[in-house]
């Protein structure tokens, strides 16, 4: 932090004082910029939905009411996550008056939502083919390049939390296809991302940047 | 124009910093303020506390989950003397 204007300023020192003083405060609102308002504690809300949503999709595999029946529970999984966080998003942007229709908060939806939009594309393009083994692995890709993008606007732990979700999508993709148990291990990187990774990263937005 | 002539409480880059975050942001927790401004949580508090005795920072204090969080927010008069501020920094540092 460089010297700031002082009283007995005068002349050029004045000058040179103002000048430093006009970029200090330029770079700190750039820094400033970044959107504050993710949830922590409505994403460690939907961490737990998404373990029990894990324990409930291998319920219904193992009770052999097959493929379709695994995929509505996701999909009712997916709907009841994202309605909390959607809820809790709203709810601590208006509490720390950070809107969502302008700012940063419209940049990081606009940078989240696509990478769902195409998700939920994929995920009705490929259960029609019968391809459930690649919808985790995908599933968890998509939302981490949504929540990657959205996080360049965002404190570090989002994107960091955005990449190891990619990681973990990826991995998937490439482990799980064609082997014995993939549907097994696949609801398991669903717990691991959707319920591990949210509790994680809630627990830490919850904790340094306002619940 | 003289350093004199500005407003005395903007004459710590920490006070500036902490109103242009504020004004970028609407409001700000005590933490993010501490994190964006890479001060001790003493220094913050001190510029803070001038800066709500001016009147230009509204400082909120709550418990959420049994823990302490103290949200600051710019006021009107806050935003219009830093407005006023980075016009006459402006004339001089540009």
């Amino acid at each position: 932090m460089g010297a700031p204007l002082r009283r007995r300023d005068t002349g050029p020192a004045l000058h040179e004082r103002a000048a430093a003083d006009l970029q200090y405060i330029r770079g700190t609102m750039e820094r400033a910029a970044e959107f504050s308002a993710v949830p922590g504690r409505g994403g460690m809300a939907m961490g737990g939905v998404a373990l029990l949503g894990a324990a409930a999709a291998q319920a219904v595999l193992r009770a052999g009411r097959g493929d379709g029946a695994w995929l509505v529970v996701w999909v009712a999984t997916a709907t009841v996550a994202a309605g909390i966080g959607a809820v809790a998003l709203t709810r601590k942007a208006a509490r720390l008056s950070a809107p969502l229709s302008r700012g940063a908060g419209r940049r990081f939806l606009f940078c989240l939502c696509p990478s769902l939009v195409a998700g939920a594309l994929l995920t009705a393009a490929l259960a029609r083919a019968g391809a459930y083994d690649v919808l985790p692995g995908m599933w968890l890709l998509c939302y981490g390049a949504g929540v990657t993008a959205a996080g360049a606007f965002s404190p570090p732990v989002i994107p960091a939390t955005g990449g190891a979700f990619v990681a973990l999508g990826a991995a998937a993709l490439v482990a799980l296809p064609g082997v014995p148990a993939a549907r097994l291990f696949g609801d398991v990187a669903m717990a691991a991302g959707f319920g591990g990774l949210h509790l994680v990263s809630g627990a830490l937005v919850a904790r340094r940047h306002g619940g | 124009m003289r350093a004199d002539e500005f407003d005395p409480l903007f004459l710590s880059q920490v006070r500036l910093g902490i109103v242009a975050v504020l004004l970028q942001r609407g409001a700000a927790t005590f933490p993010e303020l501490k994190d964006l401004l890479g001060v001790t949580q003493g220094n913050l508090g001190i510029h803070l506390r001038k800066l709500e005795e001016g009147g230009y920072v509204a400082v909120e204090k709550e418990f959420v989950d049994r823990r302490p969080r103290t949200t600051a927010r710019l006021t009107r008069a806050g935003r219009d003397a830093f407005r006023r501020h980075v016009e006459r920094l402006s004339r001089l540092g540009d």
